[in-house]
This record gives structure tokens, sequence and C-alpha cells, in this order.
């Protein structure tokens, strides 16, 4: 059976049981005041382990949220980081080669962000880039400290944001945008959506939940959310890592026996 | 049907990879020529990361040779003296272009020495066959006209080492297969190709090889060339895709199976004529790549540690 599609996800997610019941248990808490980790404001994720599986073709993945009094929500989810290296190619000879490249570190490998109201209403400039709230407040560090601030250093991280746009790694709402929108369900429930698409990178995420009241950063609470293969793409990634010899010697008997068989099959008919 | 490919680390649909594998299985049944060339485009055009297309290929080519070489096997059109030395160079030449892969890959110029070495062999290569074949051709339609020398003496049959190739029918100096099969290793290495649109070629330009033995013989050294290929890419670099390789192989497989038989109704020249045809369109393709404006002009990529 496949996976249920966005559209059919949000169609029947009140029907659907688990999220209704989580949604009553967060409401429950937000009205009697139970959470004591993060003052005023509760959130949880319709799921904690986005299992990649063979049939994976992208997940999404719902947060829900309640709060004990008026404010405004924030969302931000960021994947493991890695160090990654942007190349733009230039005309030489008539031909477009790899020419000035700049290498960045500890960059996020996913991110997406979420507001319940547009970033310029939520907080000033210097919180918002604290917390690494909305796309244009992402810190990515160039490997060389000299770049930083440069001309260079703005067209390179630009096209570092616009690729992983591209691939869907990078989530901010349409183009132009700098946040994607948080419902509100009444005056104190919200909840939204966050997709995690094929090409997700795997590993340990965080998914961070900030309550702003009049500009300020009241509360904040962090989730974590793992991404992990399973299955036989599983057992079939970690064996080409960790038995790499054996792992080729198999793909060969594999492909021999398979030529073979092809071979007499067709020798007959 | 979508699935998951766990080193690609990707979704793809599996009856596209299958019917891709079918059609590039059939022509390298029908031509004698592993396919790479085509598919190694063809799976970087639809996504696949190019280092696990390049390793990938390689292990998909290894069913692909071995199902193609049982038919030319059975009709005695392998030579196995002439692969096994087309193999020593084959081997040096493997180990040699995975080496420098890595070094290109580190300059982030990997693309543009895959590009301009398909764009370069495929260009010479296909100007080559069609000008000979259609030279053929017109010869036939003229039957009056002279036929040439049979065999002609240059500076290739001066070199040392002479060995005879008694199924080829040949005595020339083991230095010329050996060479071959050093360039078609590195092409292997570096092009995530058999090498078969290049031995061919060679075989029948280069050493005289009489057209019957050619397909089957460099079919048997290929064999052996990506199955060295497929465990340095996934010993190595860990980008030998089992999952992809298997669709791939599995539409391969019966596609050569079917080329080969329709290779016995083509007459030899108009196989070459349709061959350098193809690998023309796949160079001329290439080359505006290089040419025209990239849409994307940046590229990103993920640094290990």
């Amino acid at each position: 059976m496949g996976r249920p599609s966005a559209t059919q996800l949000r169609a029947t997610r009140l029907r659907a049981t688990r999220p209704l019941a989580a949604l009553f248990g967060l409401l429950a808490l937000a009205l009697i005041g139970g959470d004591t980790r993060a003052q005023g404001l509760v959130a949880d994720l319709s799921d904690h382990l986005i299992a990649i599986s063979t049939a994976f073709t992208g997940r999404e993945v719902v947060l829900f949220g309640a709060l004990d009094g008026p404010g405004e929500v924030a969302v931000v989810v960021m994947g493991p980081e890695e160090s990654m290296v942007v190349r733009r190619k230039d005309r030489t000879l008539g031909l477009w080669v790899n020419a000035a490249s700049m290498e960045f570190t500890r960059v996020p490998s996913y991110y997406a962000v979420a507001t319940s109201v547009p970033l310029d209403r939520l907080a000033d400039a210097t919180t918002l880039a604290r917390h690494r709230i909305g796309l244009g407040n992402l810190r990515l560090d160039p490997a060389d400290p000299a770049d930083a601030g440069t001309d260079n250093y703005v067209e390179f991280r630009d096209a570092l944001i616009r690729t992983k746009q591209t691939e869907g790694l990078y989530s901010a709402g349409g183009e132009g945008s700098d946040t994607n929108a948080i419902a509100r369900l009444g005056p104190q429930l919200f909840r939204t959506n966050i997709y995690f698409p094929a090409n997700v990178p795997t590993g340990q995420y965080t998914v961070s939940v900030f309550l702003f009241r009049e500009g300020q950063m009241v509360s904040a609470q962090t989730t974590p959310l793992f991404v992990n293969k399973i299955g036989v793409g599983a057992r079939v990634f970690t064996f080409a890592q960790t038995q790499a010899a054996a792992y080729g010697g198999i793909a060969i008997l594999m492909a021999v026996a398979a030529g073979w068989l092809a071979g007499v099959v067709f020798r007959r008919t | 049907m979508q699935i998951y490919l766990p080193i690609a680390e990707m979704t793809v649909n599996a009856l596209l990879i299958l019917g891709m594998g079918g059609i590039v299985g059939f022509l390298s049944g029908l031509f004698g020529v592993g396919g790479g060339f085509l598919m190694t485009p063809l799976l970087i055009f639809i996504g696949v990361p190019p280092a696990v297309a390049v390793g990938t290929q390689a292990n998909q080519l290894v069913a692909a040779s071995v199902s193609g070489v049982l038919a030319h096997w059975r009709r005695g059109n392998v030579d196995v003296k002439l692969g096994f030395v087309m193999l020593c160079g084959s081997t040096v030449g493997t180990v040699a272009g995975v080496w420098l892969f890595g070094v290109f890959q580190r300059l982030g110029q990997i693309d543009l020495v895959i590009g301009l070495s398909y764009v370069l062999f495929l260009g010479v290569i296909a100007l080559l066959m069609l000008s000979e074949s259609v030279n053929a051709l017109l010869r036939r339609r003229r039957p009056g006209a002279s036929r040439g020398k049979l065999h002609k003496h240059n500076i290739l049959h001066g070199l040392p080492l002479k060995t005879r190739f008694h199924k080829s029918r040949l005595y020339i100096s083991a230095l010329l297969p050996l060479g071959i099969g050093f360039a078609g290793g590195l092409l292997v290495a570096i092009m995530g190709i058999g090498g078969g649109f290049l031995l061919v070629p060679a075989m029948i330009y280069v050493l005289g090889m009489p057209s019957s033995t050619v397909a089957g013989t460099s079919l048997f050294q290929i064999i052996f060339t990506t199955a060295i290929a497929t465990f340095l890419q996934a010993y190595q670099n860990h980008t030998v895709d089992v999952m992809l390789a298997l669709l791939l192989l599995a539409g391969g497989v019966i596609g050569a199976q079917f080329g080969s038989r329709a290779s016995g109704r083509l007459r030899g020249e108009q196989a070459r004529a349709l061959l350098a045809i193809l690998v023309l369109a796949v160079c001329v393709k290439l080359a505006a790549d290089l040419v025209i404006r990239p849409v994307a002009l940046y590229s990103v990529t993920a640094l290990p540690g």
C-alpha cells in the first residue's frame, strides 16, 4: 500500500486517531499548565522517526502545539551539519568550466522554518538571527574566515541556499519568502507540516519551537527527530560501507550469474 | 513503481530503469559494445550522482558482457589468447584510471574531464567509422570499383614481440593489443564505460582483426576489466549501487540477447554505420552541454569528513 499524499494527509487528519489524541493531550496539558520543561508552550511531532525503506518517496511530519496564553510561534528544523563546497562555472576558451569556488563549514544538510506571523512582526533582527529563524538568518560560515562578509561570500552563500532549495532540502515557503506558515487553530492551538523529500539526508535532526510575546522570546522547546534507513536498503548500505571488499565481490558474482542465466535461458527459446 | 536506491540515496521509477537497461542492452548485443557510453550519460541525466553512475555502470556491464559473450562463444567468435593480452594492458589502465579519477575529483574538474573525453573519443571514432562504412556501402553499390589493397603495411607492423593469434589469423606485435587494452582500462575507470566503442574500431583498424572475432573478443575482455573496476569502485569509493545495478542488468541482459540475434541480420558495414550515427549523436549532445550556458551555474558538493 502506498503512503498517503500530502493532500490526503490533510483531508483525513481530523479522522486520524493518533494526531487527534496528541492534540487532545496537548490541549489538556496546556489547560492545566502541566508542562514544566518549557513554560507556556507544549509541542510534539506526529512522528519522531522517519524510516527510509525501499519504497520511500518522501514523508510529511505534522507538528502540533498549544500555548497557555497569547503569543506567536516559530519552528526551526535542522539536519546534521556537514562541510560543503560551492563551485561556479565560468566560460573559458568557449567551454563552461568550474572556476571559482568557496568552502563552507557546518552547513545544515536540511533546514525548514515556519512562523505564525511574518518575521518582522515576530521579533527584532538580532533575536531572529540568534535563533536562526528565517532563511536569511541561516548561519553559513566560510571555511576561510577571510571570505566572511565579502561580495564573493554573499554570492556563493546565496547560490548554496538556492541550490539546497531546488533540491527540496531548504524549505521556507515559496519563491522570495523567508519562512513557511504556521496554522492557528483557535487562539491556543497551532500546527504546521514539515516535509522531508526522498533525498533527505540521514541522521539526528533537531526541531526547535519558540514562543514570542511582544517581540520577546519567552519560551523554547527542542525535540529530536531521527531519519534512519531501515530494512533491506539499510542492510545493503551498512554492508557496502563496512565490508566494502565483500560487497564488491558479491556485486561481481551477482552480475556474472545474471548474465550467464540470461544466456542459458535464451539459448533454448 | 517507485524504488529507493540505498547507495545513490534517491528514489527512482523501477520501470524506467528496466526500460533504459533493455534498450541499451539491445544496442549492446547488436553492435558488440558495452553500451556504457549511452547508459552513463542517461543515468546522470535522470539525477543519479555521476560517481554512482560510473561505479554502478561498471557492475552492470559485467552482466551485459557475460550474457553477450555467450552467444559469440557458441559461434566460436572469441579469440581468448588475444583477449588475455589485452586484459593485461587494461588491468594496468583501470588502476591508473581510478587514481586519475580521484585526482580530478579533488580538483573539482572531473565533470569537465568526463565531458571532454566523451566528446573527443566519440567524435573521432564516429567520424572514422562513418567515413569507412559509407565508403564500403558505396563500393557495394558500384560492383566494378576496385577493392583496394587487402593488407597494408605501416609502422605498426615493425614493432617487436611479434605473436601469432590463430583464431583471428593475425601475426602482430603483442604491444598493440596491450596498448589498446590499457587505453580501454583507462576509459572504464574515468568514463564509466566498457570501452567497446573504442576497442571495436581499434581492433578493426589498428590490429586488422576480421570483424567476426572483434565483438566476441572485446566483450570477453570487457568482462574482466569491468569486474576489476567494479571492485575498485566498491572498495575505495563505495559508489556501486547493487539495487540500481540489478534493475539495469535485468533489462540489459534480456535486451542484449535480442540484440545479438538481430546482429546476424545486419551486414558489418551497415552495423558500423548505425553505431557511428549513434555515437555521433551522443557526442553532439555532450559537446552542446559544454558550450551552451548551463541552467545551473553553481554546483554544491559535500566534502568528506
